[in-house]
């Protein structure tokens, strides 16, 4: 088996809010298998994003390790996790998050822009990303003339063009009614299965939860349950 | 992300909010063409002034009672008209010395009445001042000589008084007294400020009898060549001394004169300038404001840029090129704008107005550099902030 897509050791996140400390993880450590397809499940304040947010490299833990495909992130500097993160970590964000006046296309060709990638690559592998989740047809629109759904999938276009390990989608179908948020969950399912990307879901919604292979219960900072079969838990 | 990249961004995000974009420019389009427009018109007065001088002739050196320094009050003469005789034989040219004793005077001719300045003059002005006389003749030594009452007029006065009739050999009154034109002047312009196109020339000898006095107010010599000036300065200073032990007398040559009014005129422009770059700061400040609003704004968008693998750099140049962009962009605009309305000004109004090359290049590399200096801290702002704070604010 190859090296996992990521993993925490011993994770913690420690905030000081108005002088009172608030332990937003309290020692986690889990394992994402390269190509895995996982949900992170818990109600709000159990401390799932912080998770997803340190998995993410977007944020540094208080205590712990994380490492990415083996490398230790947690002694990178600021530009170092920047670079890894565009090479390794695509992001779908629960409100889309796309630059409202920019075309489908750009808005896809985002990180490869900060990979100094040239511009007539970065469209055409914007383009090939685009047709990935069907919305071939829609690349010169702008996010604010696509439905939801469309712009839930043009996120997750730019998740995947910079072919990363691993994609992290925050609540991806939380703004979306249940059709679109299911065409969604299938976009994702099927680019997990076809390109060996591993997804890992944050979500409150154990309807969406069970359709992963593997389901990290998160309360109060720890998991609670890890059911599958590749436990990490303390 | 390359250079060219960043540039790109930056102008489209200037391009999202073009009414802002262009407002805050406009701080800087208004600090930039002041400038120009400012400087401009300080460099044309500078060039007229000294156009003037030379205007006068070439070589002259100007003799004057007292020690002349500019802003102090003319000392009481103590040249007399044979002084004029004594320098020219001193020189070994009596023809190269003029001189001028004047006053104001009201001259009429029938029921026109106009007040002029007289000059009492010698024979030897044409050959001192370039002075030429359009129609009739200059007086002559025998004018002098004699005390004839005889006048040439400036172009101005003489179309005051005569208007399109012919005025050689009319009569005008001078004090009371009447002249025989002999003369009228080409038309001059003006210098330092005054006329010389209403002055009257009579004889000096007919001035000091008809002002009552017997002094003479100053003496212009001409040296022959530009390397004889300050030799025949010394020369004259000498002579007067000697003649005048306890008397104290000025030399001052034209280029004397142009230095002076030159430095008068350049510190001028320099104020102006000065005065013209307060409001370019003034801009400076807004496009600061401005992208402080805007980093704030956006915070959101940075934070996805740097989720997706925008480095801290990343997001600071693309901010900065953002501030220089309006700047430069503003101070182009500035730029033609002044130049469009120095030439305006220059064409359509008393004002003389002359582009130096070196301001709008000076206006353009500081509004760039103004950019640069009130961009770096929302830049910097920018580019601190936290991928994760950034995205969490809605």
């Amino acid at each position: 088996m190859t090296a996992p897509a990521i993993e925490a050791v011993d994770v913690t996140r420690v905030y000081s809010l108005g002088g009172a400390e608030v332990h937003a993880l309290r020692g986690v450590s889990l394992r994402i298998e390269a190509g895995e397809y996982a949900a992170i499940v818990g109600p709000s304040g159990s401390g799932k994003s912080t998770l997803m947010h340190l998995l993410g490299l977007l944020d540094r833990p208080s205590s712990g390790v994380i490492t990415v495909g083996g490398r230790d992130a947690t002694s990178l500097s600021d530009s170092e996790l920047a670079v890894l993160r565009n090479e390794t970590i695509g992001f779908v964000f629960q409100s889309f998050q796309l630059l409202a006046r920019t075309a489908a296309i750009d808005n896809v060709a985002l990180p490869l822009l900060y990979r100094g990638v040239a511009k007539k690559e970065r469209r055409e592998r914007a383009a090939a990303a685009l047709d990935a989740v069907g919305l071939g047809d829609r690349k010169g629109h702008k996010a604010t003339q696509l439905s939801g759904g469309e712009q839930q999938r043009v996120a997750i276009a730019r998740a995947l063009v910079g072919e990363p390990q691993l994609l992290l989608a925050d609540e991806p179908t939380g703004n979306l009614d249940t059709r679109t948020g299911g065409e969604v969950m299938e976009t994702l399912e099927r680019l997990n299965a076809e390109r060996g990307v591993a997804v890992v879901l944050v979500t409150h919604d154990r309807d969406i939860a069970v359709r992963t292979g593997r389901q990290i219960y998160f309360r109060d900072g720890l998991i609670e349950r890890d059911e599958s079969k590749a436990v990490a838990a303390l | 992300m390359r250079l060219a990249e960043a540039f790109r961004v930056a102008l489209d995000a200037l391009r999202a909010n073009r009414l802002r974009s262009l407002l805050t420019m406009l701080g800087v389009i208004i600090g930039v063409g002041a400038v120009v427009v400012l400087v401009a018109i300080g460099s044309g007065a500078k060039q007229e002034v000294e156009a003037q001088v030379e205007g006068l002739g070439s070589n002259i050196i100007f003799v004057l009672p007292g020690s002349v320094e500019f802003g102090s009050a003319p000392s009481i003469s103590r040249l007399q008209l044979e002084d004029v005789e004594y320098l020219g034989r001193v020189i070994g040219n009596p023809e190269a010395v003029a001189t001028t004793v004047s006053s104001g005077e009201t001259v009429s001719v029938g029921s026109i009445e106009v007040f002029s300045t007289i000059a009492g003059t010698n024979e030897n002005i044409p050959n001192v001042f370039t002075r030429p006389v359009a129609r009739g003749e200059y007086l002559t030594s025998t004018d002098v000589d004699t005390r004839r009452r005889v006048a040439v007029l400036g172009s101005g006065v003489s179309d005051d008084l005569f208007g399109d009739i012919e005025p050689l050999g009319r009569q005008i009154t001078i004090a009371g007294v009447r002249f025989r034109v002999i003369g009228v002047f080409e038309e001059v312009g003006s210098a330092f400020g005054v006329s010389r196109d209403g002055e009257i020339h009579i004889p000096v000898t007919t001035a000091q009898q008809l002002f009552g006095v017997d002094r003479i107010d100053a003496l212009a010599v001409k040296a022959p060549t530009i390397d004889d000036v300050d030799p025949l300065r010394r020369e004259l200073l000498d002579a007067l001394a000697e003649k005048y032990p306890d008397e104290e007398f000025s030399a001052v040559t034209q280029s004397q004169i142009l230095g002076t009014l030159g430095d008068i005129l350049g510190l001028l422009t320099l104020v102006l300038a000065a005065i013209a770059a307060i409001s370019l700061l003034v801009g400076g400040v807004g496009v600061s404001n401005i992208m402080l609003v805007s980093v704030r704004e956006r915070t959101r968008e940075i934070g996805l840029r740097k989720a997706l693998g925008a480095r801290r750099r990343d997001i600071t140049v693309q901010f900065l090129i953002e501030a220089v962009l309006l700047t430069t962009v503003g101070g182009v605009i500035g730029m033609a704008i002044g130049i469009g309305v120095s030439l305006l000004a220059d064409a359509f109004s008393p004002l003389p107005a002359v582009i130096a090359w070196w301001s709008p290049v000076l206006a353009f590399t500081v509004s760039v550099a103004v950019g640069v200096f009130f961009g770096v801290i929302p830049a910097r702002r920018a580019g601190k902030l936290e991928p994760v704070e950034a995205l969490r604010s809605e």
